[in-house]
């Protein structure tokens, strides 16, 4: 009896103590290899941000108007897969949001000496990549550079020749077999993912085994038929797509460039991943920094009326009607004008960039809040006009009580609904601000920047075609993604949908 | 009715002095023309001599708001205030930063962009219509689920992608239009076709994505259901009854943006080279020519609050049942 409360209680706590070994095992390895942690603003906003989620999901949890259409979405077998892809991303952008500076080796006047440049977790990982730089372009896997060198020969011959690459394929013999060594490697990763979804699939195995009491039969069977509501087959099989493609570019990775290099022989497979936190950061942290004064104004304007509701509907009205792009250019040149009359705010070029980021999120989130913030005022003035409210207001309770404890949790739903919707339109939007040159800082790596360097590299001869599919294919998979998933968050939350 | 409208166009004009002064604080507050003097002119070795030059050159040496030195009216009317952001409203721009006169640049590049913003729009709403009419007509079938994971799909492209793609498949492999470029006369038709095929595409998505769950929201009606009980085919249901009905909610969603396509397509424009506003705002942001951003922001302002104004109307208009309130 007591064995079983525990393993109940031990199941309960398997996130948060997970959470919390992973925080532990950071300082640790900060303590241990004496790094220098640097805090960007941005960062700091991913926490509050996977913070706040995690709050949200133990509330609704017990809130029975949230967990109920919460319970639809995982039921969605599409929704369920997008997750899965969704996660996929999201842990690339919390790997790469946690930021420090390692020693550089010896120590100086005023204590230890560090690295100058701000190095990620992710930049540990893809240490190889990021550091193996070519001359210039180079095609995926390829041996050899895209452009042609002039060698000077002992005997003063001169000859224009492709030259190898420094890094890409150098573990190959001249003349020895290419394609071959492709094929073995993708056929080890293949393997890799393989093993490694089996392991995943193993710990998960005995957790369910326990959670239900069940044989490791029943739960394989159960799973494979796809009898309970949760869709596992699909996510599980999803999962093992994705670890096998993690594993063969993975086994790629290690001797070629998977994606090519780009002009000045960077990787382009660890640009295209480094821009995964640009995506996500613009995607999310502009909805959450200027959700709390959207939800504000809509609820202040929506429940006191008057002239209260004058103001504030005039100046959304006024932020809506300027063009977005324009507004946004216009606050990005004067931005641009201020880091360049005042440099001595921004020591390093991580945090010039970092914080122009952030300032491109609170730009977007301006002239994307009006919308928000009217449908909010709306779904305000009706909840007014709703019996419980009636009943609130009769009993005497103070309006700020009212605000908070009757309409704030009403119009949740809503806010959600947007947070997810806006996220794939604020990803595009990325891509296109960058092209018009009032995108993030040139130096951060971003799908933007890429497709905007590819308009002169389609035009190349022969064509330089890389950069621009690998930054598709990211950003296609993260924003097709968030679409679907969209769809079905919209579904369940919106009380004006029927029941199917 | 004509009250109605005088009302609507009065409140627009608070909302056209709030973003006077919100560009006026951005351009001027935020940013001293000191600073702007300092960053167009580039380099550490900028002489106080230089800002003053750059800055008497476009007239920003003057006080913000409160000239103390001049006389009558003039404290208020030698300002930078009054001359940058006030003129505004008279439509007089002023000149760029390489001295041409900005009305009459935005007046050459007005057709261009309505060369192809125009076009692009109205087929744009035609295929758009046409594919949502095809999956509602088709609607809970395999055609539809296609269809709409197909406008998904679409939807999770950046523009830029179909410009690109269009660029290299119709110009440089099969050579059918120029890759970029502009003439004059007939010679513009052949520039023109690429841009507006991929606005129309880029569009599909979105478009008939949100035109079909108008389309199937109109078809869950009771006189949808009294048509077919009087026992007519389901395809003179969707056409006479569910099409007509549901262009309303299209239509005058559609107002809305009428106005703003004199402002142009930006990014479409400055990719395939073509001479008009769009890439006028881009070229300028790109040079950092701050008084013909700051017109393009009054201008787009002002065509979309008309584009307000013209929904409400439009909305009157078609559905009697709205009163004029």
């Amino acid at each position: 009896m007591s064995a079983s409360i525990t393993k109940q209680r031990l199941r309960q706590w398997l996130l948060p103590v997970i959470a919390l070994a992973s925080v532990c095992a950071y300082i640790a390895a900060v303590w241990m290899y004496d790094l220098k942690t640097v805090w960007l603003w941005t960062d700091l906003l991913v926490y509050v941000l996977i913070v706040s989620m995690a709050a949200f999901f133990s509330v609704a949890k017990r809130r029975a108007h949230l967990r109920e259409p919460l319970q639809r979405i995982v039921e969605n077998r599409t929704a369920m897969v997008c997750l899965v892809v969704l996660a996929g991303f999201m842990t690339i952008g919390v790997l790469d949001s946690v930021h420090f500076r390692l020693p550089s080796g010896g120590a100086g006047d005023h204590g230890k000496r560090y690295a100058p440049e701000v190095t990620s977790i992710l930049d540990l990982l893809m240490a190889q990549q990021r550091v193996q730089m070519e001359k210039t372009y180079a095609s995926p896997l390829s041996l050899w550079q895209y452009e042609k060198v002039t060698v000077e020969y002992p005997d003063g011959r001169h000859e224009r020749v492709y030259p190898r690459l420094q890094f890409g394929g150098a573990h190959i013999a001249p003349g020895a077999a290419h394609r071959q060594d492709i094929l073995r490697r993708v056929a080890s990763g293949v393997g890799a993912g393989l093993m490694m979804g089996g392991l995943i699939a193993l710990l998960a195995l005995g957790y369910a085994m326990s959670r239900h009491a069940a044989s490791a039969r029943e739960v394989v069977s159960g799973v494979m038929r796809a009898t309970g509501a949760i869709p596992w087959r699909a996510m599980w099989l999803t999962l093992f797509l994705l670890l096998i493609a993690l594993g063969v570019v993975w086994a790629l990775a290690g001797e070629y460039h998977v994606f090519g290099t780009d002009k000045v022989g960077k990787d382009v497979l660890y640009k295209s991943v480094k821009s995964i936190r640009t995506g996500l950061i613009i995607g999310t942290l502009t909805t959450l920094v200027m959700l709390p004064f959207a939800v504000f104004l809509g609820i202040l304007a929506g429940y006191l009326r008057g002239w209260v509701d004058d103001v504030i509907q005039y100046l959304y009205t006024t932020l809506s009607s300027i063009p977005g792009v324009l507004l946004i250019a216009a606050a990005v040149l004067m931005l641009q004008a201020y880091i360049h009359t005042h440099p001595d705010l921004f020591p390093t070029e991580a945090e010039r960039a970092d914080l122009r980021l952030l300032f491109l999120c609170i730009i977007l989130g301006i002239t994307s809040w009006t919308g928000l913030c009217r449908l909010i005022r709306g779904e305000t003035m009706k909840l007014c006009e709703a019996d419980f409210l009636l009943a609130a207001r009769a009993f005497g309770q103070h309006p700020v009580g009212i605000m908070l404890r009757h309409i704030l949790p009403n119009v949740m739903h809503i806010v959600l609904i947007s947070v997810v919707l806006d996220f794939s339109g604020l990803v595009l939007a990325e891509a296109v601000l960058s092209y018009v040159g009032v995108g993030v800082d040139p130096a951060t790596n971003s799908w933007g920047n890429m497709i905007n360097a590819a308009r002169l590299e389609m035009a190349r001869e022969p064509m330089v075609w890389w950069p621009l599919l690998s930054a598709f294919i990211f950003m296609f998979v993260l924003v097709l993604a968030a679409n679907l998933f969209a769809d079905v968050v919209r579904d369940a939350f919106d009380p004006r949908l029927k029941r199917r | 009715m004509l009250t109605y409208i005088v009302r609507r166009v009065l409140y627009a004009i608070p909302i056209l002095i709030g973003v006077n002064l919100l560009t006026f604080t951005l351009f001027f507050v935020v940013n001293t023309p000191d600073d702007m003097a300092r960053m167009h002119l580039g380099g550490k070795r900028v002489t106080p001599e230089m800002v003053q030059r750059w800055k008497a050159e476009r007239g920003y040496d003057k006080p913000l708001i409160f000239n103390v030195q001049a006389a009558g009216v003039e404290k208020l009317t030698d300002t930078i205030f009054y001359k940058n952001s006030v003129r505004l409203f008279a439509f007089q721009f002023g000149s760029s930063d390489d001295g041409r006169d900005i009305v009459q640049d935005i007046k050459q590049r007005m057709l261009p962009s309505l060369a192809i913003a125009v076009p692009a729009f109205v087929f744009g709403l035609m295929v758009n219509i046409s594919f949502a009419l095809l999956l509602a007509f088709f609607r809970a079938t395999y055609v539809d689920t296609v269809g709409t994971v197909l406008c998904v799909a679409m939807m999770s492209i950046s523009g830029l992608f179909y410009i690109i793609a269009g660029q290299f498949l119709l110009s440089k492999l099969l050579r059918l239009v120029p890759i970029s470029g502009y003439d004059t006369g007939w010679e513009a038709l052949k520039f023109i076709l690429l841009p507006i095929a991929i606005g129309v595409v880029s569009g599909i998505g979105s478009g008939a994505r949100w035109y079909r769950t108008l389309f199937l929201e109109e078809m869950g009606k009771d006189y949808v259901r009294t048509a077919r009980a009087k026992g007519l085919s389901e395809y003179l249901v969707l056409f006479r009854h569910v099409l007509k009905n549901g262009m309303i909610p299209i239509l005058t969603g559609a107002v809305v943006v009428i106005p703003l396509l004199f402002m142009g397509a930006l990014i479409t424009e400055s990719f395939f080279g073509i001479p008009g506003l769009g890439s006028y705002t881009i070229d300028a942001i790109n040079s950092q020519d701050f008084a013909i951003v700051r017109a393009m922001v009054f201008l787009g302002s002002l065509l979309y609050i008309l584009g307000l104004v013209m929904t409400d109307i439009s909305y009157t208009l078609v559905d009697p049942r709205i009163r004029l309130q």
